[in-house]
């Protein structure tokens, strides 16, 4: 897995700034620490899409209002539901470091930030493997609580994927993804290719953004 | 009849998967299931009806996601949802018109679908109280046992068992979800599942779902050998592919009996299908496996306690069992224990399982503490972070029921003795939750003086065990050692009783080794000694300091000199390069500042500089002169943005551990630094994101502020309390999601009226200046220093720190 280092250190708000030596060390440390115990996991499924307006309807019988979502679909008539995660190592390994130096508890948070964005790279390009057999492309991720595409639809996702039995994922009651370290996100299947390299972090309206990409 | 008259006479068979078929018959995904017990009562009835006609013994209820988490928002209740899907197996019973032999309704459970705490926001006892209410729900609808399955967290597979067998009297079966490599979600393994469960008094376990017959043999395989109760192997059929969107499960009804009939021949007393499996699969299987006759189950004889995540069994390889978190003669820990200062425990661990130890010993008991609320504590937050298994270590029973009930996993008990009082208490506790217990050769008459005497009181320790139906493998025997210096023929009698008590009574043994040495100079060396003279003595395991050098080198040259470490592996890993780590450390010490070691980041540097300028200078004059001025220089390159958030860390953690060290002598010297206030810090009600929050914590406490940590997900009512308790001024609270937010409002609003002179600080990932106008907090805390600069300017002009 090719860990981007940059944007590792973005994360941890180096913007364009280069860490030293040391800092440098750690973070290299701290991939093999989240490396080591990271349990990969991941599940999608497609089903049929209909988008009317901004409703959004999946497998003819979800519901789902959202303008931002309904723009990124047009023109699609199926759609990827998909589920990954770190698995419950990653947190405690953050959580005993949070105990034991601070210093690493933010590294090895931003590291598996990273690690996790890469992870879901690998697993919609596999998707975009497949579905090209088909002369079928996707659009870019699209998760619950980007734009105006509701966190509650979270719920929709978990549950259509069975995500607590088939990869350990999970909600809580105020709708955050357990364990940390996870992806739920929607993506568009159509039949022209469209660009499809904006991901979430270009998109977002906060523009002044201390952690913004690029 | 019972289905336990049934197990081991036949080969018993659960019926297949209902999620396909119910597929079939028009089930979307995310749709609720368990609502067709009402809605689609005759399709349910015409499935299990199937699977009895196919050959099963037990049919499921339709009740995987029938408990009162997942069933919240549909509407039903748990009984209403549970009394049809028990009526609708019922009637398919009846309907089958099958006499020829017993069938069966087992009432399903299967997880909450929340993961629990610490990772997760669902406690133990909230997942409890789910399981209670399915479970006698169950009971009262008629169902004949329960099937507790696809569980991949062995602490909600506990709160299950426990919730079943302490409201119903069913029997009750165990399933859990092992990967490819053999490990549950949550890292557990076959022993540690197993340990568990055979702890907690379970009927049968064993594996379903997640794999295929193929994937799944040697698992059950090696269930099979570790177990003593019967087997389940209810797999699914084959791996899930994914065919344009839909889930296939492609393992032929002919390829799963023939992989199924080896499993059960070698052993699996009970056999089904889950996933993708069907009422073919069932048939075909009951044809090939219903001659094979049950083979008998060899008892396992091994010692074996667990974490969530690791079993250690005491056998041959000697075991280490760390002693530190204990406060007896040591001031520094009971310190914590007062300031309730828990993360100092947990480092304490930390040390202790980088230094070796395979398993932790937990007492915490001061005169002037709550222990019994202390233990669980402290067991849960050591499990939070450290897979080792634990030791609890209380003469308090009742913080010892709490802490076992508390433990993930099959704990080791410290103690019980030959005292009947002692025996009527213990028992009983350790037969319910399951556990190693360890027995002290004292009783009503004291520690007898000769070996012959301990004997008699271990076995009859190990006597009366067997009473309350804990086997010998679940007693480890400590001959206690008495001070040499006293009676030079203690550590003799010891010896001897120790080597009674394994060869005759073949139980395994343990010692709190440094006793023997009480009283005399350089301990250490008689420690250390006594330690390898008793280990060849047959001492099994140990209560030691795996920090002590000494130790540690009896320790590993026992085992290369007794044939125990092949090729001498352990002794090379831990010998070879020793001498260079030493040189490095001195060379920088000497060269460096403790302003510098502090500036750069260089934490273990920073304590040990600190520690030499102990011996020639003021704690407070270190603080002031050094300590301070790095911080500031460090905090304002963060402000201007020359110094970034890793590097302020790492000098506050270098700071820390300075501190660490100055503390240690301000102890000796009697002095005091004073503080300069308190503050609450909280991640809010529905939150469990809490990096940022402890960022925080760590530089108000390089600032000598003194921190109320309340952790995450902090009900607002604590916050309050917390606040008026200890008269607070100043509240940090943190946020990550716009949903949070709200609930950091109504924690504002809350202290506003009852705790109206104190000031509220508030951060977090999606907060905002006029995010915090907005839910009128005092003030916006852009990133840690701030909210130290904020602490400073409140607190510094309040009464608490003139």
């Amino acid at each position: 897995m090719d860990i981007k280092r940059s944007e590792v250190y973005r994360y941890l708000g180096y913007g364009r700034n280069i860490p030293d030596d040391k800092v440098k060390d750690t973070v290299e440390e701290c991939i093999d620490l989240v490396l080591n115990v990271a349990d990969m996991k991941s599940i999608y499924r497609i089903f049929d899409l209909s988008v009317n307006g901004d409703i959004i309807e999946i497998d003819g019988h979800f519901k789902a209002t959202s303008k931002n979502l309904s723009k990124n679909l047009t023109g699609c008539e199926s759609i990827v539901l998909f589920g990954a995660t770190l698995g419950t190592g990653v947190d405690m390994l953050i959580k005993k470091y949070t105990k034991l130096d601070m210093s690493y508890a933010v590294i090895l948070q931003a590291v598996s930030a990273t690690v996790i964005e890469e992870y879901c790279d690998i697993c919609q390009r596999e998707i975009e493997e497949k579905l090209s057999k088909e002369d079928k492309f996707i659009r870019p991720r699209f998760s619950p609580g980007y734009g105006d595409f509701s966190i509650e639809n979270q719920k929709m996702l978990v549950n259509m994927l069975e995500c607590q039995k088939k990869i350990g994922l999970m909600l809580t009651e105020s709708l955050m993804l357990v364990p940390s370290k996870s992806v739920t996100a929607v993506m568009g299947v159509s039949k022209e290719k469209k660009d499809c390299h904006i991901k979430g972090c270009e998109e977002c309206q906060k523009t002044d953004c201390a952690y913004r990409r690029g | 009849m019972s289905i336990l008259d049934i197990l081991g006479k036949k080969i018993v068979f659960f019926d297949g998967g209902t999620g396909t078929l119910l597929q079939e018959k028009g089930l979307q995904a995310g749709e609720i299931p368990e609502l067709w017990n009402i809605e689609r009562a005759d399709d349910l009835v015409d499935i299990h009806r199937r699977y009895f006609e196919a050959g099963a013994d037990i049919v499921l209820t339709n009740t995987f996601g029938g408990n009162g988490i997942k069933l919240k928002d549909t509407g039903k209740t748990v009984s209403e949802i549970v009394t049809s899907a028990v009526n609708n197996v019922k009637k398919a019973m009846a309907e089958s018109g099958i006499k020829d032999r017993p069938l069966f309704c087992a009432l399903d459970i299967g997880p909450t679908g929340k993961l629990l705490k610490p990772m997760g926001d669902l406690s133990f006892d909230d997942s409890y109280n789910a399981f209670k209410e399915i479970a006698i729900c169950g009971e009262k609808a008629g169902a004949d046992l329960v099937l507790i399955e696809t569980m991949s967290d062995t602490y909600e597979l506990k709160s299950a068992v426990l919730a079943v067998k302490e409201n119903t009297n069913l029997p009750v079966f165990a399933t859990v979800v092992f990967d490819e490599k053999g490990k549950l979600l949550t890292g557990g393994d076959v022993k540690t599942v197993v340990g568990m469960l055979e702890g907690l008094g379970i009927d049968a376990l064993g594996v379903n779902c997640g794999l295929g017959p193929v994937q799944m043999k040697d698992i059950a395989l090696e269930i099979l050998k570790v177990a003593s109760v019967p087997v389940i192997v209810n797999p699914n059929a084959g791996l899930p592919r994914n065919e344009n969107g839909k889930t296939v499960y492609d393992v032929t009804p002919e390829k799963f009996s023939d992989i199924m009939k080896e499993i059960a021949e070698a052993g699996a007393w009970v056999i089904g299908g889950c996933c993708g499996t069907t009422p073919k699969h069932i048939a075909l299987l009951k044809e090939k496996c219903e001659n094979i006759k049950p083979k008998e189950i060899e008892f396992n004889k091994k010692t074996i306690v667990t974490s969530y995540a690791r079993a250690v069994e005491i056998d041959d390889i000697p075991v280490i069992i760390g002693e530190r978190i204990n406060p007896t003669g040591k001031s520094r820990f009971k310190q914590a224990l007062r300031e309730n200062d828990i993360d100092y425990i947990l480092r304490e661990g930390f040390a202790q399982q980088k230094n070796g130890a395979n398993i932790l010993d937990v007492n915490v008991g001061l005169p002037d503490i709550d222990e019994v609320s202390m233990l669980e504590t402290v067991t849960k937050e050591l499990q939070s972070v450290i897979d080792l298994p634990l030791q609890i270590d209380t003469s308090n029973v009742q913080a010892m029921e709490r802490a076992l009930r508390y433990y993930n996993g099959k704990a080791m008990v410290n103690s019980v003795n030959g005292k009947k009082e002692s025996m009527e208490a213990v028992f009983p506790i350790v037969k319910k939750y399951g556990g190693v217990v360890v027995g002290l050769t004292l009783d009503e008459g004291g520690i007898p003086e000769t070996a012959e005497g301990r004997f008699e009181v271990a076995k009859k320790i190990v006597e009366t065990a067997k009473s309350y139906g804990i086997d010998k493998k679940d007693i480890v025997i400590d001959v206690l050692c008495m001070t040499v210096s006293s009676d030079n023929k203690s550590a003799l009698v010891t010896l001897e009783a120790l080597k009674m008590v394994k060869e005759r009574l073949c139980v395994r043994t343990i010692l709190g080794v440094s006793n023997i040495s009480f009283g005399l100079p350089q301990r250490g060396i008689i420690n250390s000694n006594f330690y390898t003279m008793a280990l060849m003595n047959g001492l099994d395991s140990a209560i030691i300091n795996p920090a002590s050098e000494d130790m540690m080198k009896s320790y590993y040259s026992y085992k290369v000199l007794s044939g125990k470490d092949e090729s001498c592996v352990d002794y090379i890993e831990h010998y070879s390069s020793e001498v260079k780590n030493v040189e490095v450390k001195t060379q920088n010490s000497s060269e460096m500042t403790l302003k510098e070691a502090i500036e750069k980041g260089f934490k273990d540097q920073a304590g040990i500089i600190a520690l030499e300028m102990t011996n020639t200078m003021k704690p407070l004059d270190i603080i002031n002169s050094e300590l301070i001025p790095a911080l500031d220089t460090v905090g304002k390159g963060f402000e201007k943005g020359t110094i970034f958030l890793p590097q302020l860390l790492m000098s506050a953690e270098s700071a820390k551990s300075a501190f660490e060290s100055i503390k240690t002598a301000m102890d000796k010297s009697g002095e005091v630094q004073e503080k300069k206030g308190k503050v609450i810090l909280a991640t809010v009600k529905g939150d469990i994101h809490d990096i940022g929050k402890n960022i925080v914590k760590v530089l108000l406490e390089n600032y000598s502020f003194e921190v109320y940590d309340l952790g995450k997900d902090v009900p607002i009512e604590t916050v309050v309390e917390t606040a008026i308790e200890n008269d607070v001024k100043l509240v940090g609270l943190s946020a990550l999601m716009t949903t949070t937010v709200t609930s950091m409002e109504e924690t504002i609003k809350a202290l506003r009226e009852k705790k109206p002179d104190c000031k509220v600080m508030v951060g977090g990932a999606v907060l905002t200046q006029e995010y915090a106008d907005m839910i009128k907090a005092d003030q916006y805390v852009k990133d840690a220093m701030a909210s130290v600069y904020y602490a400073e300017k409140v607190l510094s002009s309040c009464n608490c720190c003139k």
